[in-house]
């Protein structure tokens, strides 16, 4: 058994939900130093037993919890909490407070996360990928040609 | 002027209302159903239903024609500056004007360059501090875009300037004295006032030379 450790890639992610700690496990997983935000304690239990990453317990747009939990020396930085406007603020704060140049967010909203996009935000909308497969799942169905007659 | 409001709440709601009392045109979003229906039985259709973030209730609301000014005044600072951003990058609204609810929030506003910001608790804390003998510098007054602030502060006894007139102080490098109040009456403070003890000196000055203005007023 042997744990790939790579030093200097670290990465932190914010909000520890059903997406973020996936995020944060998978990149565990692949040798990333992994540190996490969230502001319930009770969120760690979802990063399972063999998280041995950083947790803080903290607010996202607090700048002394994203210290703590090591946005310093962070080399990619992922954004998911639950709120849109949040993920937005707390992904400029990495991008131009912190310059950590891989910074991504979770933005729910297609229309915020397009605007962003603009602005050099790297944002990822799950509302749009599910919009874009339904629709393509509908259009891949075979079909009867005219709708059944009553 | 046409202005659009974000939020309804009491803040929001009396933007409103005075605006519209001055003369001028303003529109109002408000998230929260019960307010809004209170809302709308007074301004009518001023007013819409919607979250203030979303970019269609904006439009709804009158952005894109756009306003002269937006001002942002939900309870949740990251929709406030959301909100001015949207504003002035994506419909050129020249004008934003923001509440800060957490005085922490401050640093990511300025970081945007969202401003003018309101913020009632630094506000409070200003006057309080201005209460408050024991401060002996007080900031009165941070003007942001010109990167200077009017402080406060109280001759004593003690102070090295007391006794001295202005044009013989070596006052930090872009500060000047303004005013000094003594015996309730205020003037304005030119080369040959001198200071004396018990007076109340107004000056401006960069952010970051406060102590080194202390050092010459108040303490060798």
């Amino acid at each position: 058994m042997s744990v790939r450790y790579r030093p200097g890639v670290n990465a932190l992610v914010i909000g520890c939900g059903r997406v973020g700690s996936s995020v944060a496990v998978d990149l565990q997983a692949s040798g990333w130093e992994v540190s996490v935000v969230d502001e319930k304690e009770e969120a760690l239990a979802r990063l399972g037993d063999h998280w041995r990453g950083a947790f803080v317990v903290g607010h996202g747009m607090d700048i002394q919890v994203l210290r703590e939990a090591g946005i310093e020396g962070a080399d990619a930085v992922v954004v998911a909490t639950n709120g849109d406007n949040t993920n937005i603020v707390i992904g400029q704060v990495a991008q131009k407070r912190f310059d950590i140049g891989c910074t991504v967010v979770r933005i729910l909203d297609p229309a915020r996360a397009a605007f962003y996009r603009t602005q050099g935000l790297r944002t990822v909308c799950p509302t749009k990928t599910a919009i874009d497969e339904l629709t393509e799942a509908v259009r891949s169905c075979e079909v009867p040609s005219q709708p059944a007659a009553r | 002027m046409y202005a659009l409001i974000a939020g309804g709440g009491k803040v929001g709601a009396n933007v409103l209302r005075t605006l519209q009392r001055l003369g001028h045109e303003a529109t109002l979003v408000e998230q929260r159903r019960d307010r809004y229906e209170r809302l709308e039985e007074e301004f009518g259709h001023e007013v819409h239903h919607g979250d203030a973030t979303e970019i269609y209730v904006l439009e709804r609301a009158g952005i894109r024609r756009p306003p002269d000014l937006v001002i942002a005044l939900t309870g949740d600072d990251e929709d406030n500056l959301v909100i001015c951003q949207i504003a002035r990058e994506k419909y050129s609204v020249e004008k934003v004007v923001a509440r800060v609810n957490d005085p922490r929030n401050q640093e990511h506003f300025d970081l945007m360059g969202i401003g003018p910001t309101v913020c009632a608790t630094s506000s409070i804390m200003a006057l309080v501090q201005h209460e408050v003998p024991e401060h002996e510098l007080v900031q009165l007054l941070e003007l942001r875009r010109e990167n200077l602030e009017i402080v406060e502060v109280q001759i004593d006894r003690e102070s090295p300037s007391a006794g001295r007139r202005v044009d013989s102080l070596a006052l930090p490098e872009g500060s000047r004295l303004i005013t000094v109040l003594r015996g309730g009456e205020s003037e304005i403070a030119i080369g040959s006032t001198e200071l004396q003890p018990g007076d109340q000196v107004l000056a401006i000055l960069r952010p970051g030379k406060e102590d080194e203005l202390r050092r010459i007023l108040l303490r060798a």
